[in-house]
Formats: C-alpha cells, sequence, structure tokens
C-alpha cells in the first residue's frame, strides 16, 4: 500500500530532525512556512508514544487549520492516531479527519473502521459522536456504510442517537442524492419519535430533504405542535417554519370572509379579541365563537388543528431567542385570523432592543406586516422613533416603517418627529426623511399641503443633497396635481433668486416648463432671467435652460421666440459639447425651416407628453408573497432552497388524515384536565428525558398499540375537538408507561455514566410515589397549588429536612380517625410538597403501588368517617332522594332480557370517598336466570379508577337486584367504560356521569359563602342571565331544580330574592358555589364560582337547563 | 444551514475560519470587504449581502465581525441569534471577545465552534453543556495542565445533552450555595429641547447568578408582577406557571444567567431621574459656539444618582472645546468628535455645570442641528419602575442558600434632543 509505504519514509526522515518544540505557542504565526522540517517535527511529534506530545501536535495542527493554512500533507500522521485512547486527541483527530477527508478520500478509509466500531460501543455518546464524525467524512465511497449506519442509528434506544441520526441524513443526501427514497424512510421513522430531542433535528433533516412530502407529516402534525414548547430553540425555529407551509396546505383562510365578519358586528370580534389576551378559555371560547359563528350561518369554522397550532405557537413569543420571536410572528401573520395577528406585535418591538443585527432584520419585516396590518403597530409608534446615535440603516428603516404607520389622526406628531429627523447630520438619513414625508403627503390628503410647504422651505437648505432630494420630492407632488399647486410653482420660481444649489435650480426649471402652462406669466419672465444668467450656470442647469426655452418657444412662441434663439445662440458657442449638441438638436426640432424634416411636427407631442406621474410607494409593498423572516423576504428575491408559501386551499383537504390511531372517548373530554396536563407538561417531560437513556422505540410504539385496543367498542362522538384531548391523554399514559418502564430498567445493572443521573431519578420517583398516595388518598389534592404557595410563604425560610417530614408523615397515619386529622393531614402535605421536585398533576394518578396501598385504604377510612360526620351535620342539605333520576345503562332488548339501570345515589361512598357512589338496580326479564353477574374489562381515562359491585351470583327470571359500584370519574365527566357479563354474555356498556353528579354537598355559613365566593372571582365565576320559567318563580321550585341539577347543597341567605349552593367537587374538592338571583317577572342570575373552570361551564349549561325547561 | 463562519478584525484580516461543509475559499469575503468599504462606519455594514453563490451573514461584535456563509434559504434571524450565541459563548469562556483572546485560544474556540454546529445545524449552545465538554480555561488548571500533560477537554462524556433540563449540568456541589439576582432597569427616553419627555419606556432585565448544589428547583415572586407588561424567558422558566400564577418557577443553569427581560406597561408614567438644561450655539460668523450644560435631579425617589455621563457627538466641524466643569472631568476627542464629560455623582445642592467655547474649523458652515446629548446615569438601590422581588423559595435541595437580590436603575439609550 502506497500510504504505507509514505509512513516510512516519512519516520524516517523524521528521526533525523531532534527534539520537537513543543513548548510553540500553537497561534503564533511563524510555525507555518512552507518550512517542511517543522511538519516533520509534528509527524514525529503525533508518532510518539506520548500523548502529551501527540496532543501538543494536535493542537497546532487544528491552530493551522483554524488559520485557513493547508495542513493537508500530515494526513498520514494524523489518522493513525483515530483509535488514540485520549479523548482530547482523539477529538482533535476527528477534527482533523473531517476537514481534510475530501482532499484524501482514500487514506480516509483507514479510519472508518474505528467509526464502525464506535456504532457498536454500549456508551450511547460514543455510538452518537462515531456516526457524527462517519456522516461528516465526505467521501462518496463510504455512501453504502453511511446509509447503513443512519438506519441502524434510527432505531437506537438512545434518542440521542437517534437526532444524530437525523443530522446525519441531509449529510449523506449533499453527498449522494440518488439515495433521497432512502432517507425518506429514515426521516418518515424518524418523524414518528416522539422525544423533543430528536423532533426538531429530524424536521430539519425533512426541510433539507425533502420538504415537498407534505403527506408525512399528517400524522405526526399534532404530536408537533404539543412537543414544541420543549423543543430547543433552534429546532423550534425550523418546526415553526415548516408548520406554517403546511398549514396554508391543510386549512381554510381564516379571513376568508372577512367582510362579512366585520358585518357580523362586535359580538364575534371580542370572541376573537379577548382570545388573545386570556388563551387559558380559549378553547371556552373557540367553542362558543364556533356555535356564534354557526348561528349566523357563517361558513368558516377554525379546524381544531389550526387552532392547535396558534395555541401552542403562541407562548413562544415570550422567548428569549429573536429567531423563535420572528418564527411565531410570521406564523401569526401567514395564519391567524385578522384580529388575533396583534399579538406579535408586542414581541416584535421587544426585539427592536436588541442587537443592531436583530433590529435590521425585525424592522424589515415590521415594515412588510405595517402595509398590510397597520393597525396592529399603531400603538406602538414611539418605540420606532429614530435616535441620532441608530446607525443609518436602522433609522432609514424605522422611517419606512414610521411612514407606513401614518395616518389622519397622528401624522402630526409623525411630521413633527420628521421635522426633527430633518435636521440631522447624518444626510442620507435626511434624504430618506424627505422621502418619507413625500409618501406620506401623497397618502394623507389632508397634510399634503403642509408637506408640501415644508418642503418647499428645505429647498433653502445649504445642504445640496437635502434641496436635490425636495425639490425631486416636490417635483412627484406637483406631478399629481399640478393645476391645485401654481402658487408653488410660482414661489419656486421666486427661489431662483436665491437658490444656488445647481441640481436645485435645474429641478424647478424642470418644473416651470413642464407646466408653463399654469404659470403663464411667470415662466417667460423666469427665462429672461435665466437669459441673463445663462453663461454663468452650471451645466446641467444649462441643459435645463435650454428645456426650458423650448417648451416655451412652443407653447407661447409670441413672448419667448427671441429669448429661445438668444438662449440657443449662446449655448452653440458653450464650452460642453453636450450643450452645443443639445442646442442644434433643439434649433432642428422647433424651429421650423425647410429643411426640417417631419420630426418638427410632432415637436410640442415630443417635448410636452403627458409624462406619467411617478409613484412614491413603500419598497415593501407586495414582500409578503415571500414567507416572512425569511432570507428571501429580506432580499426581496428567492433565495436557493427556498419554499414558496403554498396560497390557501379552496376547500380544505380531508382533516382526518392527521388522526392518530389512538383510543376514542367521548366527546365530553375533561377540558380541564388536559390543561392541567398542559401545566405540568414540561415536568414531565423533565423527567422523560432523564429517563432517556434506558427508554426505547419499542416500548413507545408497544403502549401505542396497547392504547389501541383501549379503544375498544366505544362509541366516540366524531369531532377532532375530541381526538385532540385523546392525545393529550394518551401521552400521559404512555409517559407513566415509559416510568414504570425506566424503574423497571433501573433494577438492571446500569452503564457507568448514567449511574449518577438514574439513581437521582430513583429518588424522584420515590417522592413522588409517596406523593401520589398521599394525593390519592386525600380528597382535596387539587389545592396543593394552592398550599403549597401557601407553605412556601409561611415556612420556605427553614426548609424541612427529608426525613422529619417522613417521620411526621407516619405520625399522621397513625392518628385515630377524627375531625382534627383532617387538619393535621392538611398540615403535612404542604409540607411533603416542598420536598417536590416538580408539582403534579393534581388529579391522582392510577399508579397505585401495592407497596402503599394499605397506607391509603386506611386514610380512606379516616376521610369517610369525617365525609359522614359532614353530611350529619347538615342533613337537611341533602338533596331528596325521590328526585333521584334514573338512567338506562343496559336496554332490555340488547342485554337479552337483562335490563339495567343506574342512578346516582348521592350517597357518600364508603369503600373510598373520592369515588362517586352509582346504584345499579338490574331487572331480569329473561325466562332463564342470569348467574354471576359481574364487571370485567373496565377501560377508562387516565386518573379515573372504579371499584366494582360485588358480584350477583344468581339474577331469578322476573327477580331485581341492587348493587354499588363507586367510580372516580377526576372530576370530568368523560365516561367510565366496561363490559358487564352475565356467565353467558357480555355487554359492553359505559356510564357518564352528569356535571352535577361530580360534587358532593358541604355546608357553608353565609360568611363563609361569601368569603370563598370573594377568592373564586374573574376567570373562575360565571354569570348567565336567564329568564325563569313561569312555574319555576318561587323559591322552593328553584331550588328543587338546581339541586336535582346537582348534587349541592342549600347555604342559608338573608335575603329572600337569592338562593345559594355550595359543594365540592368529589375527586378533588374544589369548591362549586351557585348563586341565583331573582328579579322582576321572571328574570334571573345565576353565577357559578368554581375554581374547575370546566366543571364551572357545564354546570351553568346544566342548570340553565333545569331552570328554564 | 451556516456553511461557514469566518472572523475578521476592523481591519480586514481573517484571522480564524471554520467549515462545517465542504471548504469554501476565502475569497467569498471579498464581497463583505468591499461592502465594508463603502459603509464607512463598521455598524453601517448590512448583515446580509448577496453573493452570486453565496449569502453573507455578518455580526459586529466587539469590534470583530463574524461572518458567516449561508448557500439556501434561511432564516436570517436563526443565524444572526447563533452567531451572537457563539460570542456570548466566547465572552463567556474567556471574560471577553476579541481578537486577542480568540488568537490565545484558538484551538478551544475551535473546539468551541466544531461542538455548536454539526453539519451547520446548532447542536449544543447552553453554556452549561459546552463547559461540561470542553472546560474553560483557568490560571489553575493551565498549570496544572502543562505539569501533568493533562488538557481542557472533559473526560467524562456530557450527561447534559441527553436531558431534557439541557441548560443545567449534572452533579452541581458548591460549599456555598447562594442565588443572587440582580433586577436592572434601564430608562430609554427621548427628551427634546424644550424637556418634554417624547418618549420614555422602563426595559428591565432580572440577570442571576445562581450557584446551587444539585437540582434546586427555584421560585421568584413579585410584589407587584401587573407592572410586567411584556417579558421573554431564560428557556428555564416555566411559561405556563407564569401565566397562571404571575410567578417565576425554574430550574436554573449553573451559573451566571439572564433569567428575564421585560418591558414595563406603558401606562406606567416613567420617572425621569434627571432634567438638563442646556444650550449649544453656533455662530454664524467667527468660526466658534457656546456650549453651556447643567444638569439637575428631578425624580430620584430620594437616592443619589451616580455614575452620571454626558456624550455628546459633535459635527464634524467642531475642531477643539474650550469648556470648564464644575465638577468632574471633560474630553473631546477630536477624532472621533465625541464629547465625554465624566460627572460621577450629582450633588443636588451644587448642580453640575459644563460651560465654555467650541472653535470650528474655519469657513465651514454652520451646523444646521445642534448635537442630541446622550445621558448615562446609575441609581443603586432602586427599580425605577417599583418592580419589587417578594421572595425566593427553593425546592427540592435540602441545604439552605444564601439569597440576595440587588436593584440597579440605569439610563438605556437615554437622549436629550437640543
Amino acid at each position: 500500500m502506497s500510504a504505507s509505504s509514505a509512513f516510512n519514509d516519512e519516520k524516517g526522515g523524521s528521526s533525523s530532525v531532534g527534539e520537537p518544540e513543543y513548548g510553540h505557542d500553537p497561534a503564533s504565526g511563524g510555525i507555518f512556512s512552507s518550512d517542511y522540517k517543522r511538519h516533520d517535527d509534528l509527524k514525529e511529534m503525533l508518532d510518539s508514544n506520548k500523548d502529551s506530545l501527540k496532543l501538543e501536535a494536535m493542537k497546532r495542527i487544528v491552530a493551522m487549520i483554524a488559520r485557513g493554512k493547508n495542513a493537508s500533507d500530515l494526513f498520514p500522521a494524523v489518522v493513525k492516531n483515530v483509535a488514540c485512547k485520549n479523548i482530547e486527541v482523539k477529538k482533535l483527530v476527528y477534527v482533523y479527519l473531517v476537514r481534510y477527508a475530501e482532499e484524501q478520500q482514500d487514506l480516509a478509509l483507514l479510519s472508518i473502521s474505528t467509526f464502525q466500531r464506535g456504532l457498536k460501543d454500549p456508551n450511547q455518546l460514543i455510538r452518537a459522536s462515531a456516526l457524527r464524525v462517519l456522516s461528516s467524512i465526505r467521501v462518496t465511497i463510504i455512501v453504502p456504510i453511511m446509509m447503513l449506519a443512519i438506519k441502524e442509528a434510527a432505531s437506537d434506544m438512545s434518542p440521542y442517537v437517534r437526532k444524530t441520526a437525523a443530522h446525519a441524513i441531509p449529510k449523506l443526501y449533499s453527498l449522494d442524492p440518488e439515495q433521497k427514497d432512502q432517507l425518506i424512510e429514515v426521516i418518515e421513522k424518524l418523524l414518528a419519535d416522539k422525544t423533543t430531542l430528536v423532533a426538531g433535528s429530524v424536521v430539519m433533516a425533512f426541510e433539507e430533504v425533502c420538504p415537498e412530502r407534505i403527506d408525512l407529516i399528517h400524522k405526526n402534525y399534532r404530536k408537533l405542535c404539543n412537543l414544541l414548547i420543549d423543543v430547543e430553540e433552534w429546532g423550534q425555529v425550523v418546526i415553526i417554519n415548516m408548520l406554517t407551509r403546511y398549514a396554508r396546505t391543510q386549512f381554510l383562510n381564516p379571513n376568508i370572509n372577512e367582510s362579512l365578519l366585520e358585518e357580523g358586528g362586535s359580538g364575534e370580534k371580542t370572541f376573537y379579541g379577548s382570545d388573545d389576551e386570556e388563551d387559558e378559555d380559549e378553547e371556552e371560547k373557540e367553542k362558543k365563537a364556533e356555535t356564534a359563528a354557526m348561528a349566523k350561518r357563517k361558513p368558516y369554522v377554525m379546524d381544531p388543528d389550526h387552532r392547535l397550532l396558534l395555541r401552542n405557537t403562541k407562548p413562544l413569543l415570550q422567548s428569549r431567542n429573536a429567531a423563535v420571536v420572528m418564527a411565531v410572528a410570521q406564523l401569526y401573520f401567514h395564519l391567524a385570523p385578522k384580529a388575533e395577528v396583534g399579538v406579535i406585535a408586542k414581541a416584535l418591538v421587544r426585539l427592536l432592543r436588541s442587537h443592531s443585527e436583530v433590529q435590521y432584520v425585525v424592522l424589515q419585516n415590521v415594515a412588510t406586516m405595517t402595509i398590510k396590518r397597520r393597525g396592529m403597530f399603531e400603538p406602538y409608534l414611539k418605540s420606532f422613533y429614530i435616535r441620532s446615535t441608530d446607525p443609518t440603516q436602522i433609522k432609514v428603516l424605522k422611517l419606512e416603517v414610521l411612514t407606513n404607520l401614518a395616518n389622519e389622526t397622528n401624522i402630526s406628531t409623525i411630521l413633527r418627529e420628521f421635522q426633527t429627523y430633518i435636521k440631522s447630520m447624518d444626510k442620507d438619513f435626511v434624504a430618506a426623511t424627505i422621502q418619507a414625508i413625500g409618501r406620506c403627503a401623497t397618502n394623507i390628503g389632508e397634510v399634503r399641503d403642509t408637506c408640501l410647504n415644508g418642503l418647499v422651505q428645505l429647498l433653502s437648505n445649504r445642504d445640496e443633497l437635502v434641496v436635490a432630494e425636495s425639490v425631486v420630492v416636490i417635483k412627484k407632488l406637483l406631478q399629481m396635481q399640478p393645476e391645485k399647486h401654481s402658487d408653488i410653482i410660482k414661489h419656486m420660481a421666486k427661489l431662483t433668486d436665491n437658490i444656488q444649489v445647481p441640481m436645485a435650480r435645474a429641478s424647478i426649471l424642470w418644473l416651470i416648463g413642464e407646466y408653463c402652462e399654469h404659470v403663464p406669466k411667470i415662466a417667460p419672465d423666469v427665462l429672461r432671467k435665466m437669459a441673463k444668467s445663462f453663461t454663468n450656470e452650471e451645466d446641467i442647469v444649462k441643459l435645463q435652460i435650454i428645456n426650458l426655452a423650448a417648451k416655451l418657444y412652443l407653447t407661447n412662441s409670441k413672448q419667448t421666440k427671441l429669448l429661445t434663439q438668444y438662449v440657443l445662440n449662446l449655448a452653440k458657442y458653450d464650452q460642453n459639447y453636450d450643450i452645443r449638441d443639445r442646442a442644434r438638436f433643439i434649433r432642428q426640432l422647433i424651429v421650423p425651416t425647410e429643411k426640417s424634416g417631419a420630426l418638427s411636427k410632432y415637436a410640442k407631442k415630443l417635448f410636452l407628453a403627458l409624462k406619467p406621474a411617478p409613484v412614491l410607494e413603500s419598497p415593501f409593498k407586495d414582500r409578503d408573497h415571500f414567507q416572512l423572516g425569511s432570507l428571501s423576504h429580506l432580499l426581496n428575491a428567492k433565495a436557493g432552497g427556498y419554499q414558496e408559501l403554498p396560497d390557501w386551499p379552496e376547500a380544505a383537504p380531508d382533516p382526518s388524515v392527521r388522526n392518530v390511531e389512538v383510543p376514542e372517548w367521548t366527546k365530553c373530554s375533561s377540558r380541564e384536565k388536559r390543561k392541567e396536563k398542559k401545566v405540568e407538561k414540561p415536568f414531565y417531560s423533565d423527567s422523560e428525558g432523564e429517563s432517556g437513556p434506558t427508554e426505547s422505540a419499542d416500548s413507545e410504539s408497544d403502549s401505542g398499540s396497547g392504547s389501541e385496543s383501549a379503544s375498544g367498542s366505544e362509541v366516540s362522538a366524531s369531532g377532532s375537538e375530541s381526538e385532540e384531548s385523546e392525545e393529550g391523554s394518551e401521552s400521559e399514559e404512555e409517559e407513566q408507561k415509559d416510568k414504570k418502564k425506566t424503574k423497571k430498567e433501573l433494577k438492571k445493572p446500569v452503564q457507568e455514566s448514567e449511574s449518577e443521573q438514574s439513581s437521582e431519578e430513583e429518588e424522584r420517583k420515590h417522592a413522588r410515589k409517596s406523593k401520589i398516595s398521599k394525593s390519592e388518598s386525600e380528597s382535596e389534592s387539587d389545592e396543593e397549588d394552592e398550599s403549597e404557595s401557601e407553605s412556601s410563604e409561611s415556612e420556605s425560610e427553614d426548609s424541612e429536612s427529608e426525613a422529619e417530614v417522613k417521620k411526621k408523615k407516619k405520625a399522621a397515619e397513625s392518628k385515630p380517625p377524627c375531625k382534627p386529622v383532617k387538619k393535621e393531614n392538611k398540615k403535612e402535605k404542604k409540607e411533603i410538597s416542598l420536598l417536590d421536585l416538580d408539582d403534579f398533576d393534581p388529579t391522582p394518578s392510577p399508579q397505585v403501588t401495592p407497596v402503599n396501598s394499605f397506607l391509603s385504604s386506611s386514610l380512606v377510612t379516616d376521610l369517610e368517617g369525617l365525609s359522614l360526620s359532614d353530611s350529619v351535620l347538615a342533613p337537611a342539605t341533602m338533596a331528596p332522594s325521590s328526585a333521584l333520576k334514573s338512567y338506562e345503562l343496559l336496554h332490555r332488548i340488547t342485554g337479552e332480557g337483562l335490563q339495567v339501570e343506574f342512578c346516582f345515589s348521592r350517597q357518600p361512598f364508603s369503600p373510598d370517598a373520592n369515588m362517586v357512589a352509582v346504584q345499579m338496580h338490574f331487572t331480569n326479564n329473561a325466562s332463564a336466570d342470569a348467574k354471576s353477574l359481574h364487571m370485567e374489562d373496565v377501560k377508562l381515562q387516565s386518573g379515573m379508577r372504579v371499584r366494582e359491585f360485588p358480584e350477583i351470583e344468581l339474577l331469578p327470571a322476573g327477580e331485581t337486584a341492587t348493587a354499588v359500584m363507586g367510580i372516580d370519574f377526576c372530576d370530568s365527566t368523560q365516561a367510565a367504560n366496561f363490559q358487564l357479563c352475565t356467565q353467558t354474555r357480555k355487554f359492553f356498556v359505559s356510564i357518564q356521569p352528569p356535571v352535577g353528579e361530580l360534587m358532593r354537598p358541604v355546608f357553608l355559613t353565609e360568611n363563609e359563602f361569601k368569603k370563598e365566593q370573594g377568592q373564586l372571582m374573574g376567570m373562575n365565576e360565571i354569570t348567565e342571565k336567564l329568564t325563569l320559567d313561569a312555574t319555576c318563580r318561587n323559591e322552593h321550585t328553584i331550588v328543587q331544580r338546581v339541586t336535582a341539577a346537582a348534587n349541592l347543597s342549600r347555604v342559608p341567605c338573608g335575603s329572600d330574592k337569592e338562593c345559594r349552593f355550595a359543594g365540592r367537587t368529589v375527586t378533588s374538592g374544589s369548591l362549586v358555589l351557585v348563586t341565583v338571583v331573582t328579579r322582576e317577572e321572571g328574570a334571573a342570575q345565576l353565577t357559578v364560582n368554581c375554581e374547575k373552570m370546566v366543571i364551572g361551564t357545564m354546570l351553568v349549561k346544566d342548570i340553565l337547563l333545569a331552570l328554564t325547561q | 444551514m451556516i456553511h461557514s463562519l469566518f472572523l475578521i478584525n476592523q481591519s480586514g484580516d481573517i484571522f480564524l475560519e471554520k467549515h462545517w461543509k465542504s471548504v469554501i475559499g476565502r475569497s467569498v469575503c471579498d464581497y463583505f470587504f468591499e461592502a465594508k468599504e463603502k459603509a464607512v462606519e463598521p455598524e453601517n455594514v448590512p448583515p446580509v449581502l448577496q453573493t452570486p453563490h453565496h449569502y453573507l451573514i455578518t455580526i459586529f461584535r466587539g469590534k470583530l465581525f463574524f461572518l458567516s456563509v449561508i448557500q439556501t434559504e434561511v432564516s436570517p434571524l436563526f443565524v444572526i441569534e447563533f452567531l451572537h450565541r457563539i460570542a456570548d459563548t466566547i465572552q463567556d469562556y474567556f471574560g471577553e471577545c476579541s481578537e486577542t483572546v480568540i488568537k490565545d485560544n484558538v484551538v478551544t474556540v475551535y473546539e468551541l465552534l466544531e461542538e455548536m454546529l454539526d453539519n451547520g445545524f446548532p447542536l449544543a449552545t447552553e453554556s452549561n453543556i459546552l463547559k461540561e465538554m470542553i472546560k474553560p480555561p483557568t490560571i489553575l488548571r493551565s498549570v496544572v495542565n502543562t505539569l501533568t500533560g493533562g488538557s481542557n477537554v472533559g473526560d467524562m462524556l456530557p450527561t447534559g445533552q441527553l436531558s431534557n433540563i439541557p441548560w443545567r449540568r449534572a452533579g452541581v456541589k458548591y460549599t456555598n450555595n447562594e442565588a443572587y439576582f440582580d433586577v436592572i432597569e434601564e430608562i430609554d427616553a427621548i427628551v427634546d429641547k424644550s424637556g418634554t419627555t417624547v418618549f420614555a419606556e422602563i426595559q428591565g432585565v432580572i440577570e442571576a447568578c445562581v450557584r446551587l448544589s444539585g437540582m434546586p428547583d427555584l421560585t421568584l415572586s413579585f410584589m407587584n408582577p401587573s407592572l410586567l407588561d411584556d417579558v421573554s424567558f431564560h428557556p428555564c422558566v416555566r411559561f405556563k406557571r407564569w401565566e397562571a400564577e404571575r410567578v417565576l418557577s425554574f430550574i436554573p443553569p449553573d451559573g451566571n444567567f439572564t433569567l428575564m427581560n421585560y418591558h414595563v406597561s406603558s401606562q406606567n408614567v416613567v420617572a425621569i431621574p434627571v432634567y438638563v438644561k442646556q444650550s449649544i450655539n453656533f455662530f454664524e460668523s467667527g468660526s466658534c459656539g457656546r456650549l453651556d450644560i447643567t444638569i439637575g435631579p428631578k425624580q430620584t425617589m430620594g437616592k443619589t444618582v451616580e455614575g452620571l455621563m454626558v456624550t455628546v457627538h459633535m459635527p464634524k466641524a467642531v475642531l477643539s472645546v474650550n469648556l470648564t466643569p464644575t465638577q468632574g472631568s471633560c474630553t473631546y476627542d477630536s477624532a472621533t468628535k465625541v464629547l465625554v464629560w465624566d460627572i460621577g455623582k450629582l450633588n443636588p445642592q451644587k448642580l453640575p455645570n459644563l460651560r465654555g467655547s467650541l472653535s470650528m474649523q474655519s469657513g465651514a458652515p454652520k451646523p444646521e442641528e445642534n448635537p442630541s446629548l446622550n445621558i448615562d446615569l446609575k441609581i443603586q438601590q432602586l427599580a425605577i419602575s417599583g418592580l419589587k422581588v417578594s421572595r425566593l423559595d427553593m425546592y427540592g435541595e435540602k441545604y439552605k442558600p444564601f439569597k440576595g437580590v440587588k436593584y440597579v436603575t440605569k439610563a438605556g439609550k437615554f437622549q436629550v434632543r437640543s
């Protein structure tokens, strides 16, 4: 091999050179002379056994590379060290290899096997780095090896390796575009990845390799939207830009019936308007807006997926990264309904505080936006005021924005600002200001005269540039309506006496010549004066004098014939040949002689043709056909690789393509819960990330299919809203599964580098576990946040040790069930929460571990006692059981004779206070006995729990039986699905609670009620006006109907015009306060205060229905 | 995305280059040099340039140009933000971002660039992760390294990259656990000749220095969060918590970082701490001018104004000045035409005054505009908006940290027109 022989030669050569100078500063310039001996030093150092020598040599070589010097002749010596043990040497060798492999392809191949070995390393970081270097070596021969490595890495256990695989895809693609199809397969696979680590990188690969394959995004769309906030910032930019394009192909233009909406009145607008302010209950609003839109028969309804994108990107406007903010801003600009775009203005204005390069780009985009959506930036007008210290390019852009923002109301302030600018020392900027004034004058009729006068004054400026610019602008303005402004032309004519700037004189003369018909008396006089001073004028002025003379001769030859001839004669002998030529040409043209041809007939048409008025418009007009924030937009030219932003489709493509096969639950999903999950999300992903190393792609797909089967025979309401929610819950399920998985794997020996981390993870898990059991056993887990903050106020100074807390916890457990326990518990809980890294999902999770089940059950009995005593205290407040409504669970016919009804008994469910008691009433209408009635295969949304009713062994024909089961609905109206089994048959049934049954009555005094209500104001309060049914205008009926609709107790009240009710939700114990105030003639007002807004809104609906029917 | 990077000093020497894909020749920078020539001032060089085959995106920072070469469509802000992140990282590592520092640490810088981008796409940009992989040089370490032949490349593999809290490295340990927060507010204002405020707003930033062991979870709450109108956060801040409760809840990065930037709602009237009485006159004849500036306290909330400084960019025609300050010192750089009056502490009893004559180039026309005054000042122990941190709580760790909050008000872009 030639390579090895080369090694030997070099070795031989270098041995003669003495000591290497390794004390030499690698940065000093001297080492790279063409002196080969120096390089021989390096070679020798590289061949030595000492790592320190090698390192020194590599440092010097890398320093050479960094300065752009050629170090390629060292390749053989360096590449030998690719397997060096010393990490730093190895790293530097990699740096070298990546830089020179392309030039020395054959030698580079020697190193490949090292990387191939690295790809199999048990340590994920080594696998990743091997793949990174391997894919960076631009040697076509190894394309198949790279392809194989990428494919393998794409299904690696470690998300970090998968991320590296995503990075490698565009590298391979640029090396060999033929691999595209195979690479797309890998991209498709990686797009399905659920970790935030991979998402950004794979979308980047997608954008570089196959941006046209928008179909690959469908299935991952919702996942990308949901992951977005946790993706690293650079990935966010890429994903948002891609999703903007995607949304343009998949959804309808939200502004399609803008005009209709405007007719629709303010009602509709406020829905959208308030949306921007409080995205908390955006969904609620959106729904309302939707229904409102329906009611008005508006054809446009925003696709929920479209809304999902807008909602999930909005928080990113608060990013510290200007690129992310810009990406969201352009997304809103291109995709959001007109009324919602306004939110981006504030964030963009914030970026103006950043580096001047950032300002430059942002201002360019703002300039484009202000043309289309002026109103958006109007409130921030003053933020675009110019400081004398701004760089000129920023000044000019700010000026552009100010000009675009000018309207009738603010023009006077803007013009006052402009006045200051005109005095600036920066003349380019002054010129731009004058142009801006001109544009304001054309756009806003009211100020045209003011502007003109101001500009005329500028004509006396000392600076030539200013004058020239003013004259040019005045010329343009006058050209628009010359007849109105003959006085200005006259004024300018007078200026010729004073103004010495040749450019300005020339411009004035042109103007007078052009509009000589409007100033018939003055024009000849000006010519007379000019003729007098002709010989002393500058050349450009002379030319314009000739022009003026010619024009006047054509229109008013009687008065000016002699003058013209005089001027032409002077010009004939001018020193400048241009002027002599012009004079000759014009004489031939305008003075008819026998010789003159046909042209002179048209002289008037030639000289006095109507010249089109110049258009003064923003250079940013129509730039928005480029995607904002893009390079192409900035340059106003299509950059290579730019993907056009497609137009909105006429009709929306099938939205179901985005559906992911997941269990479908009923439509009444708990929005509340999803919200909470969102809040918690970063925490989950925190832990998810840490469990990363052990998590595998397989486990994900497992859990996916698991939940798939869970969908069972569920009768789902169609509509993507419900699907949206499913995703949320699904992902949670997965997370939990992942966690379990991690826990399991933790027991296996873990790799060294991760052990530290995982033990930490375990610790945390412990804390969480105990917390979960705690919160489960307690009925008030929802108050956790509240109590946490309370506790932090009271106790944060002295943080407690874990051990102490544990002790207290035990103490709490051993306490007998009595009322004080509750308080005690509460206090305990506060302290425990101090331990937590994460604040968790307040809804109890179904992860009940056997270890602490006894613990929770003992607490349950405590609480059970408590809740009983509660009801004893206020027996009168219990809802009349006669009002209980029963629902059908299984119809006689479908049940083949077995009929089952259920009702919510409104009794505390003794085995578990967090459960709603459901009384089942079985009737056997069949001729045969039913045997062994029991439940099976319970399918629940996460967090929900069921306590099955005891098996009914025998139900003889014609007999009835009752049984009670408990369901913890987690304060949501999601259905509990299960199979009702007899010995022979199975029936799928589901129980869905009305919202009123998710609470239990509590007794409050009037004062307590008022106090609690005072704390649940704002978003937690929902008020509706209603007209009471004629039959329902007395207090008694109101009480009856409200208590029938919801399991609440009445709160005593002084006024007979007002009825108050109170309750707590069963699972979380959130207070629910209802007030009905009656007024004259059946008018009434219903107010519901509840921390859980979704429960509140649903309850309002139910009570309204109950009261108005 | 980013193809290559060139570092160029103000005199136009390329002293470092890095290519993430195949090598692009230095000649591509010629287009930039052309534009630089045209722009005269370095900050006037357009950040984005188009050349026949490439696009050049440049930032100017610390008297250096960071020039990146782009071949295909990319969001320009993405590149600009990233280039600034490189400069930030260099500053973070070596204390400053200058040519000498980069030249002295060329290998470390090169390694950093290698880690920050992969194939032109950002890979690791959090300084906590980078520091795990490439240790920043300290005097102690360089001594140890020369003795033992050790290196400043971490021999542990960085685990931070694997976590979803990429901004914090694992296994942080301190003997003194401390968390300090500086609330720094800057007043941006334009005051016109007559002393009326044309435009004023307050921009704030909370700089944190957190040295806490383990994985602390901090919650910072304000007495009056409603003052904050617009905010941007370090990625560690949980946005939803802020939305819901108006508290900053976060697992902090280790070391110094910017926790949040904010803008105080524009409804609040901004207190302007000083007033300026000034008259600058240039005479039509005699090629000279007069200058008289007095500064006095206006709304200082009972605190002392310190570090008061006035900077004036004089018209080109002003050759020299003959000014006497009653307090502080006054210098005039006739090359850059910048007049600096460093006053120091503002004494309300005896207002500082600067008076004297300006001599102009003879024959030059009288300047049209009077130069505007840029005011610099500092008020300790005061956040001018009235923002107050109410408490800082720590969860997740058992020790008791030292906590501290400091308030400073500064003049931002504070300009008095004359």
